[in-house]
C-alpha cells in the first residue's frame, strides 16, 4: 500500500521521515494480523494508522473503517488530536471521533446511527456497543481493528473478554484486519497467539538501551522498610539536576507518605505534585495540566503513570523499591525521553538492603533485554459468562455458533465444548444442582436459538458490563458550603476504622477525619501532626520469578563487587553463619530469639505463595502440637515462631498433605471471598453496587460472602466456586507458584540450626504485617472491641 | 445469647437473631424473606443459588429445637412476596409445615407480604402478649417488638446483623438468609432509638455494645 502523496507531501513539509516500520505497516497493510512491537517514542500509534488513513484517503468508503481500542480513556482523546493533526492538515475526508464512558449521551446515540470513519474506544465501551441490536450495522463496514498497548490488556481480564468481542467483530464483518501495538513484550510469540491464530510479529529497531543505574547514596539502606525515605536528600539532588523527574512507587500508600516526608525536606520548594489513582479526578487532572506547562520538576507518582499520554519534557525516571517485575520497570523506564533513538535515563532507589540485591538482579534483566511475566492461563470463564449474557443482549443466538467463534479468541482457543455449555447453563438457569429456576431462566430457547426470557433486562445487564471491578471507596471532601472541595477516594474498610479526631494522609496532605456525610469522608486540614496512615487498596505485588532466580545466582558469587560494600559484608556474614540460599534447595533456618522458637523458609517463591505457604504450615504445627504463634511473609522467605522447636522440617513440608490440608483451608478463607466477589459480578451473579443505588439506605445488595457460604454448604460442586478456585490459585493463593518451588526442590533442604538469628533472617523482625494464629481469631477480636466499647460506655 | 427485660419481660437475643421469652415460652423471629431469590429471579434479575429458604428454616429448625418453644411470632415480611409463598418447594412447604404443627404459630402482616393464607397459623396485623406489642413497624405506641429495618453495624472491621433495643422497644435483625440492611448510625434508626439504646451484634456469638451511631 502507497502512502498518498498529499500526505506524503505533509509529512515531509513537517520535516518528518517515517520510520522503517512505519513504512513496512503500510506494505503489509493487507496482513490479517499483525503485532508490531516497537519502543516508546518510535511512532507505533501512528504506524498502525497510516494504512487506515491511506485507505480512507480518497474518501469512498462509508461508515465505520477503523477500530481504535485502548486500555486509558486518556489515550483516545489523545490520539485523537494526533490523529486530527495530519487529517485536518492534509484535508482528508476522515472523519475520527472517540467513545468512552466520558462520551454524552447525545453524541453516543449519533454515533450508533452514523458511525465515524475512525472510532477510538475502550474495551468496556466496546462491549456495550456490542450488545445494542443494531451492532451489525454498526459494524458491518469494518475493515482494521487497532489494539493499542496490547500486553497492558493481556495482562488483566480486560483482555480476554476484548479478544471474545474481536471473535464477535470477525462474524459480524468477515476478513477483518487485526493489528496489536506494544512497547514491551516478554513473549512475543504467545502475545500473537493471544491476538489470534496466524498473527505476524513485526519487530522495530528497539533504539538504545537505556541509562540505568542504582542511586547511591552516603547512608545505607535500612534493613527493613519500603519507604527509602533515607535517599530523599539524594532524589531532590536528581530532581534539582534535571528537567523533569518521576518518581515512581509501588503502592498508593508508599507514594502518600514518601510526598510528605519529601516536602519536609523540599526546602528549597520544587514544584513537586503527586498523582495516583486514589485522586479525585479533578486533583489529577490538575497535576497532568502542571506537567504539560512545564510548571513541576517532579511528580510522585504510582502505576497510574505507567501508560498513557506524552505529556511533558521528562528527564529522569527514579523507582522507589525494588521493581518486582523487569516489564513494568521497563516501561517506566520508557516514560523518560519520549525521543527515538535517545536512551531513557533511569535511577533505582531500593528501599531496604534486601532490595540492593533485587535491584542489582533487575539491572542486569534490563541490560540482557530479559522480560518477564507469568504466562497466561486460558481464558476464565467468568468473562466467558459475561460475554453469553451480552451477545444475548444484542440478539438471539445459535449455541454451536457462538461455540465456533468463541475459539476463534486466542485465550478461549482450548476451550471444550463442554466447558462452553456449563457457562451457558449458569447464564440461562444458575446451573444449581436444584433446578429452582425452569420457570425464570434469564435465557430461554426461541425456534432454536437462545434469547433473553425478558429483553426488559437488557438494560441491567449492560449496566453490569466489563471485567474492571471497583473495591468500595468512599469519597473523601474537605468539610465546608457547597459539599466542599473534592480530595480523592478512600476504602470503605479504612473508612469505617477511623474515628472523629483520627488523621490521614490524601494527596499529600494530613487531614482530620470529622465524619460520614451520606456516603462522603467529612475531612478537615490539619497540617503539622503526625498522620495515620491511608490504607490504599494497591495490590502487593510479588518478586517475577526471573527476578527471584537472579538473586539466588547473585547470592552464588565468590565476592560481590558490584554491590555496594555494605551489602556485600552483610552476604559474606550469612555465608559464615549459615549458607545462602541456592537454587534448586531449599535454605531452612531455625533458632530461639526473645523466648520465642522461629523457623525461616527461603523458597524466594514470591509474596502470595510465601504467605500461602505460612498459612498451611502454621495449620499444621497447630495440628502437630508445635503451638504456633504467627508467621510473617516477604517475597523470598517465610518466618513462623512458636512455643516449640521444629526439629523435622522436612517432615512440614510434605507435598501431598500440604494439598490436601490446602483443600480444607481454601474453603472458608478471606481471600477465595474476596476472588469470588469479583468472579461472581463479572459471571452476572450479583450486580454491581452503584453510587446512586448506595445513597438510598437499605442496601439492595447483600454481602456476597452470604452467597459463597451458602454455595459451599448446598452446591459445592457449582461452576462459580470453581471459577474461584481457579482464579486463587493463580492470583492471591498462587499455589501454583509455590508447587513448583516445593516440586523444584525436592528433597534438597538444608536445615541449618543457629543459636540466634542470621543476618538474613534478621530482617524479616521488622518486617510488617505480621499474621497471628488465633485459634478463636475474629469472634476474639470482636469479643475484645464490643467489651471495650460497653466500658468505655460504662456499662459493664 | 444476650439476657435483658423491657417492661419486666425477661427476653432473650440469640446469635440466630430470634428473640426468645422463656416464660412465654415463645420464639420471635422477623423478615425471613422466603422465596426471595425466585422473586429476583422472576423479575428478570440474577438467578441468585435458590436454597435461602432451607437454609432460614434450617436455623429456625435449630432455634425452636434448642429453645422448646411452644409458640412462634413471625414479625412480618415471612414471604419476599405472595407469589413467593405461592411458588415455595414442596420439600419446603412440608418442613415449614412439620414446624408450625403443634404449636402456636402467629404471621404478623409485612410490607412485603400480607401474609400467607394457605399456611394456616392466625394471621395478625399486630399482637398484644401481657405488656408487650409485637408488630411489623415500629410506632409510638411502646413498649413493642418489631423488625421491617434489618439492622446491622459494624464491628472489628466486620459487618454483623445486630438487635437493637432500648427502655421502649427491641427491633429484629433480619432472619431469612439473602437480607440486606440498614446500618445502625442511619438517621432512621437513630431518631428511632433512645440515646441509650444497646445494639446486640449477632452471628457465632450474641455481643452487646452500645448502639453505633
Amino acid at each position: 500500500m502507497e502512502l498518498p502523496a498529499a500526505l506524503a507531501d505533509w509529512f515531509a513539509a513537517q520535516g518528518w521521515a517515517l520510520h522503517p516500520h512505519q513504512l513496512a505497516m503500510l506494505e503489509r497493510a493487507g496482513d490479517a494480523s499483525t503485532l508490531l512491537i516497537a519502543p516508546t517514542g518510535g511512532g507505533k500509534t501512528l504506524a498502525g494508522f497510516l494504512p487506515s488513513l491511506a485507505e480512507l484517503a480518497d474518501g469512498k468508503h462509508k461508515g465505520l473503517h477503523t477500530l481504535y481500542i485502548s486500555p486509558l480513556k486518556a489515550l483516545t482523546a489523545d490520539i485523537r488530536r494526533n490523529l486530527r493533526r495530519p487529517v485536518e492538515g492534509v484535508g482528508l475526508p476522515i472523519r475520527i471521533e472517540d467513545r468512552t464512558g466520558d462520551t454524552t449521551y447525545t453524541q453516543r446515540r449519533r454515533q450508533r446511527a452514523d458511525p465515524p470513519h475512525i472510532l477510538l474506544t475502550t474495551p468496556e465501551s466496546l462491549a456495550l456497543l456490542l450488545s445494542y441490536e443494531d451492532a451489525p450495522r454498526i459494524f458491518a463496514g469494518l475493515s482494521r481493528v487497532i489494539v493499542d498497548e496490547i500486553h497492558a490488556l493481556a495482562e488483566s481480564k480486560r483482555g480476554d473478554q476484548l479478544m471474545l468481542q474481536l471473535a464477535r467483530l470477525e462474524t459480524l464483518a468477515p476478513g477483518l484486519r487485526r493489528v496489536g501495538l506494544s512497547a514491551t513484550v516478554e513473549d512475543p510469540p504467545a502475545l500473537a497467539a493471544f491476538l489470534g491464530a496466524g498473527t505476524q510479529v513485526m519487530q522495530a529497531d528497539p533504539g538504545p538501551d537505556p541509562d540505568i543505574s542504582m542511586l547511591i547514596t552516603q547512608q545505607p539502606p535500612p534493613w527493613a522498610g519500603n519507604g527509602a525515605h533515607y535517599a530523599i536528600p539524594a532524589i531532590l539532588d536528581q530532581v534539582k539536576l534535571h528537567k523533569t523527574t518521576l518518581i515512581f512507587h509501588n503502592t498508593r500508600a508508599q507514594a502518600e507518605i514518601f510526598f510528605h516526608r519529601l516536602w519536609l525536606l523540599n526546602t528549597e520548594d520544587l514544584p513537586i505534585g503527586i498523582h495516583h489513582g486514589s485522586l479525585s479526578r479533578e486533583q489529577r487532572d490538575r497535576v497532568e495540566q502542571a506537567m504539560v506547562d512545564g510548571r513541576l520538576r517532579a511528580i510522585v507518582c504510582t502505576g497510574s503513570l505507567d501508560l498513557g499520554i506524552d505529556w511533558g519534557d521528562v528527564d529522569l525516571v527514579i523507582q522507589v523499591g525494588a521493581p518486582k517485575n523487569v516489564k513494568r520497570l521497563v516501561q517506566r523506564i520508557g516514560r523518560a525521553n519520549h525521543r527515538y533513538n535517545a536512551p531513557s535515563k533511569a535511577l533505582l532507589v531500593p528501599a531496604n538492603r534486601f532490595e540492593v540485591v533485587e535491584c542489582q538482579a533487575a539491572l542486569q534483566a534490563v541490560k540482557a533485554h530479559q522480560l518477564d511475566g507469568d504466562p497466561r492461563g486460558p481464558g476464565p470463564l467468568d468473562v466467558l459468562c459475561q460475554h453469553i449474557l451480552a451477545t444475548a443482549c444484542a440478539a438471539p443466538f445459535d449455541a454451536g455458533a457462538l461455540y465456533g467463534e468463541v475459539i476463534t479468541a486466542g485465550p478461549y482457543a482450548g476451550l471444550t465444548r463442554a466447558e462452553f455449555d456449563s457457562c451457558l447453563d449458569f447464564v440461562a438457569t444458575g446451573g444449581y444442582a436444584l433446578r429452582a429456576y425452569d420457570k425464570w431462566q434469564r435465557l430461554m430457547i426461541r425456534d432454536g436459538k437462545w434469547s433473553l426470557r425478558d429483553p426488559r433486562t437488557a438494560a441491567v445487564i449492560r449496566q453490569n458490563l466489563g471485567t474492571i471491578i471497583d473495591t468500595e471507596t468512599l469519597k473523601v471532601r474537605l468539610k465546608g458550603r457547597m459539599g466542599g472541595t473534592p480530595l480523592g477516594e478512600v476504602e470503605e474498610a479504612f473508612a469505617s476504622t477511623l474515628t472523629p479526631g483520627d488523621t490521614f494522609l490524601i494527596g499529600g496532605q494530613v487531614v482530620r477525619y470529622d465524619g460520614l456525610r451520606e456516603m462522603t469522608v467529612e475531612v478537615t486540614r490539619q497540617p503539622g501532626r503526625d498522620p495515620k496512615v491511608a490504607v490504599f487498596s494497591g495490590t502487593k505485588f510479588a518478586t517475577s520469578t526471573q527476578l527471584s532466580e537472579r538473586i539466588l545466582q547473585i547470592f552464588q558469587q565468590g565476592d560481590w563487587p558490584d554491590l555496594p560494600s555494605h551489602t556485600a559484608q552483610w552476604l559474606s556474614l550469612q555465608r559464615e553463619v549459615s549458607q545462602l540460599p541456592q537454587p534448586g534447595r531449599l535454605l531452612v533456618e531455625t533458632f530461639g530469639y526473645e523466648a520465642r522458637q522461629h523457623l525461616v523458609l527461603y523458597g524466594f517463591a514470591g509474596r502470595n505463595a510465601q504467605q500461602t505457604l505460612g498459612l498451611l504450615l502454621t495449620k499444621r504445627m497447630e495440628d502437630q502440637g508445635l503451638h504456633p504463634l504467627g508467621f510473617v511473609a516477604t517475597d523470598y522467605a517465610t518466618m513462623i515462631w512458636g512455643l516449640t522447636e521444629v526439629l523435622d522440617p522436612a517432615a512440614l513440608l510434605d507435598r501431598a498433605s500440604l494439598r490436601a490440608d490446602l483443600e480444607g483451608w481454601l474453603g472458608g478463607n478471606a481471600v477465595m471471598k474476596r476472588t469470588f466477589r469479583n468472579v461472581a459480578i463479572i459471571a452476572g451473579l450479583i450486580e454491581r453496587s452503584h453510587q446512586g443505588r448506595r445513597k438510598s439506605g437499605r442496601q439492595a445488595t447483600f454481602s456476597s460472602d452470604i452467597l459463597y457460604d451458602t454455595l459451599r454448604k448446598y452446591d459445592a460442586g457449582h461452576l462459580m466456586l470453581a471459577i474461584t478456585k481457579d482464579a486463587a490459585m493463580r492470583g492471591l493463593v498462587d499455589f501454583g507458584r509455590l508447587e513448583a518451588m516445593l516440586q523444584r526442590i525436592g528433597d534438597r533442604l538444608d536445615h541449618v540450626r543457629l543459636e540466634r538469628p542470621s543476618p538474613l533472617a534478621a530482617p524479616l523482625f521488622l518486617e510488617m504485617g505480621k499474621v497471628p494464629v488465633d485459634g478463636k481469631g475474629r469472634e476474639r477480636l470482636a469479643e475484645d472491641a464490643a467489651a471495650q466499647l460497653m466500658r468505655d460506655a460504662g456499662l459493664t | 445469647m444476650y439476657r435483658f427485660s423491657l417492661s419486666s419481660a425477661d427476653l432473650h437475643a440469640l446469635p440466630s437473631g430470634a428473640l426468645h421469652w422463656p416464660a412465654e415460652q415463645l420464639l420471635v423471629v422477623s423478615d425471613l424473606h422466603f422465596g426471595k431469590s425466585e422473586r429476583l429471579a422472576r423479575r428478570g434479575g440474577a438467578l441468585l443459588p435458590p436454597f435461602e429458604t432451607r437454609d432460614t428454616l434450617q436455623r429456625l429448625d435449630d432455634d425452636l429445637e434448642a429453645t422448646g418453644a411452644r409458640g412462634v411470632i413471625c414479625l412480618g415480611d415471612s414471604f419476599d412476596d405472595l407469589r413467593a409463598a405461592e411458588a415455595m418447594d414442596p420439600a419446603d412447604q412440608l418442613w415449614l409445615t412439620r414446624l408450625m404443627a403443634g404449636r402456636d404459630w402467629v404471621w404478623i402482616e409485612g410490607n412485603h407480604d400480607a401474609g400467607p393464607f394457605a399456611l394456616g397459623g392466625s394471621h395478625r396485623a399486630e399482637l398484644q402478649i401481657g405488656p408487650l406489642a409485637f408488630r411489623h413497624i415500629a410506632t409510638t405506641q411502646t413498649p413493642e417488638i418489631s423488625g421491617h429495618y434489618h439492622p446491622k453495624l459494624r464491628l472489628a472491621g466486620q459487618a454483623r446483623r445486630c438487635f437493637l433495643l432500648d427502655q421502649a422497644r427491641v427491633i429484629l435483625p433480619a432472619y431469612g438468609s439473602y437480607t440486606g440492611g440498614l446500618w445502625s448510625h442511619d438517621p432512621t434508626l437513630t431518631a428511632l432509638m433512645q440515646p441509650q439504646a444497646l445494639a446486640v451484634a449477632i452471628g457465632k456469638t450474641a455481643l452487646p455494645l452500645p448502639m453505633p451511631r
